[in-house]
C-alpha cells in the first residue's frame, strides 16, 4: 500500500497535493483497495466553495458507496473529467491521473490539521 | 465468528474477508469486477460451504416436504432439484432453498447460511404433525460451487461419470477426485452455468486441491462474494433478505412460478397466496434499469414522477456484464408494467430509471 510522502491525508482517507494557492485532491491507495473497484464518482460540488471535511460527492464501488470530504475548505474548481469514462483510474493510478477534485484554498493553515505521511501510515496500520 | 473448513486457503490466497451470514467468508479476491468477468467466460469457484443441508427421511418424507414447500416435490424423480421456498404463516417467506429427491423417501434441503437456524426451528415445529427424521448436516458438509461455461468440462476430469451432458437442476453421486459419494448437482446461482458439489468436511482439502489442480488448463480462480451477488442479480435470482423476507410473498416477489396450487398438495398459507395469485396483490418486485447515471443500493426509497413514494430498492448494483445499474425493487403493482418510468432517490436526487424484464443479462 503506498503512501505518499509530499501529500497531506485526512483521516476519511483523502489526500491533498497543494501546488500554490490551488490543490489537488483524490483518495488513498489504501482507500482504493478497501472500496475495491470503483465504477462511479458522483461529484455535484463543482462551483461551490465548501467547509473543511464537508461532502464534496461520493464514490461508488460496485458494492459500497462512500461519502468524499473537503480535507480543507475551498472552492471546487473542476472534477477530473477523465473519470466520467474511466473511474477505474482511481483504483490504477490513485495518486495521479486518479485525482478527483481540484480546489482552490480558502484557508491553507487548514493543512496543518492535517495528517502527514508518517501518521497517515500509522492510522492505517502498515 | 464461524468458518468454513477453507478459511485459511481464502487468506493464503489474499482474499479480502468479511463476516457473512455469521461465517468470515471471502468478499474477493482479484477484484469483484475481473472475478466476475471469469466466471461468465470461463470458470470460477466459490466456498458456499457456510450453506445450510438439512434431510429429510421416512415414510412421510414427501407429505412434509410438500407441506413446507412452495413447490410441487411430487414432481420429482430421484436424481432431480427444484428451487422453492418455505412460505410462513403470514404472507412472507421463511426462506428460498433447493430440494433434492436423493430417493422416494429422503430428501436433501440446501438453505441459506444466514437462515439455518431459523429454518431449522421452523421445519422442527411442522414436524410434529409429521414425524419424518431430520438432520442438520450443515456443520459436517462442505460445498464448492464451480461455475462459468468451462465449469464441467474442467470438473469431468476429476470423474468418470459423465458430467457434461447433465441436464439442468440434475445431480448424480459419484466418484470425485477419488472420493466416493461426492454429490454434484448442474446448478448454481450465476447463471453461467457449472455444478455445485457436496463433500463431507473432511475430504474437503483434497478436492479442493484436485479441483484447482483440474481447472489449471482452463484458468481457473478463486471467486469471491461479491461477485456472486453481482452475478446473481444480473440473473434476477432472489436473494434472502433483499427481494424476499418475511413479510414478502412469493406472489409478490415473482415467485409464483415455483408456488404449485394443485389439488393433491396442501401447504402453510396456500389459501392466502392462492387469494393473492387469483385477485392479484398490491405490490410487487420489479428489476429497473437506470436511465439517469447513479447507482441504486438496498433501500433507497422508489418514487414516481410526483415525488410520491411508491417503494424500495431491494438491491442494486453496477451490473459487471450489462454494463449498466440495475437494481430490484419492491414497488406498488400499478409501477409494475415493463417500461414504466420510476425514480430512484439517491442522495436526495430523483433519478430517472425504467422498469424492465428480468434477467437483465441475456447472455452472451
Amino acid at each position: 500500500m503506498e503512501v505518499l510522502a509530499n501529500l497531506k491525508y485526512t483521516k476519511d482517507h483523502e489526500w491533498i497535493r497543494v501546488e500554490g494557492e490551488e490543490a489537488y485532491v483524490g483518495i488513498t491507495d489504501f482507500a482504493q483497495h478497501e472500496l475495491g473497484d470503483i465504477v462511479f464518482v458522483d461529484i455535484t460540488s463543482e462551483g461551490s466553495t465548501l467547509n473543511q471535511e464537508e461532502s464534496f460527492g461520493s464514490i461508488e464501488a460496485v458494492k459500497t458507496v462512500s461519502d468524499l470530504f473537503m480535507p480543507v475548505g475551498g472552492e471546487v474548481l473542476e472534477f477530473n473529467a477523465e473519470l466520467e469514462n474511466d473511474p477505474a483510474l482511481i483504483n490504477t493510478d490513485p495518486y495521479g491521473k486518479g485525482w478527483i477534485i481540484k480546489i482552490k484554498m480558502t484557508n491553507p493553515a487548514e493543512l496543518d490539521n492535517l495528517l502527514n505521511a508518517d501518521a497517515y501510515t500509522s492510522l492505517i496500520g502498515l | 465468528m464461524k468458518s468454513t473448513v477453507f478459511c485459511q486457503k481464502h487468506i493464503d490466497l489474499g482474499a479480502k474477508m468479511v463476516s457473512f451470514a455469521g461465517f468470515n467468508m471471502p468478499v474477493q479476491y482479484e477484484g469483484l469486477i475481473l472475478e466476475h468477468e471469469h466466471v461468465r467466460k470461463a470458470v470460477g469457484v466459490f466456498d458456499v460451504s457456510h450453506m445450510g443441508e438439512i434431510w429429510v427421511r421416512g415414510a412421510k418424507a414427501l407429505d412434509f416436504v410438500q407441506w413446507v414447500s412452495s413447490n410441487d416435490a411430487s414432481v420429482l424423480t430421484d436424481g432431480k432439484v427444484q428451487y422453492c421456498c418455505f412460505p410462513n404463516d403470514k404472507g412472507g417467506i421463511v426462506d428460498d432453498f433447493l430440494t433434492y429427491r436423493i430417493k422416494a423417501d429422503e430428501y436433501l434441503l440446501v438453505v441459506n447460511a444466514a437462515n439455518i437456524d431459523k429454518d431449522w426451528a421452523w421445519l422442527q415445529e411442522q414436524n410434529k404433525n409429521f414425524g419424518v427424521e431430520l438432520y442438520n448436516a450443515s456443520d459436517e458438509t462442505s460445498q464448492l460451487a464451480i461455475q462459468g461455461p468451462l465449469a464441467l468440462k474442467a470438473m469431468q476430469k476429476l470423474t468418470n461419470t459423465p458430467i457434461e451432458d447433465m441436464e439442468y437442476y440434475t445431480f448424480k453421486y459419484l466418484t470425485f477426485a477419488g472420493v466416493p459419494n461426492v454429490l454434484l448437482s448442474t446448478t448454481g446461482y450465476t447463471g453461467s452455468g457449472g455444478c455445485e458439489i457436496y463433500f463431507r468436511n473432511e475430504d474437503a482439502f483434497k478436492i479442493w486441491d484436485a479441483v484447482f489442480e483440474a481447472g489449471k488448463e482452463f484458468n481457473i480462480k478463486p471467486i469471491g462474494l461479491g461477485a456472486r451477488d453481482t452475478l446473481r442479480l444480473e440473473m434476477g435470482f432472489c436473494l434472502y433478505g433483499h427481494e424476499i423476507n418475511d413479510t414478502t410473498s412469493p406472489i409478490e416477489a415473482g415467485l409464483g412460478w415455483i408456488t404449485k396450487f394443485v389439488d393433491h398438495k396442501n401447504f402453510i398459507n396456500k389459501a392466502n397466496l392462492l387469494k393473492q395469485k387469483q385477485e392479484g396483490v398490491t405490490r410487487k418486485v420489479i428489476g429497473f434499469e437506470m436511465i439517469d447515471r447513479g447507482i441504486p443500493r438496498q433501500d433507497y426509497e422508489i418514487v414516481d414522477a410526483n415525488g410520491n413514494l411508491i417503494g424500495k430498492v431491494c438491491s442494486g448494483t453496477q451490473g459487471p456484464s450489462v454494463h449498466k445499474a440495475i437494481g430490484t425493487a419492491l414497488i406498488k403493482a400499478e409501477f409494475a408494467k415493463t417500461g414504466t418510468e420510476i425514480f430512484v432517490k439517491i442522495r436526495e436526487k430523483a433519478l430517472k430509471a425504467v422498469v424492465v424484464r428480468m434477467p437483465f443479462y441475456k447472455g452472451e
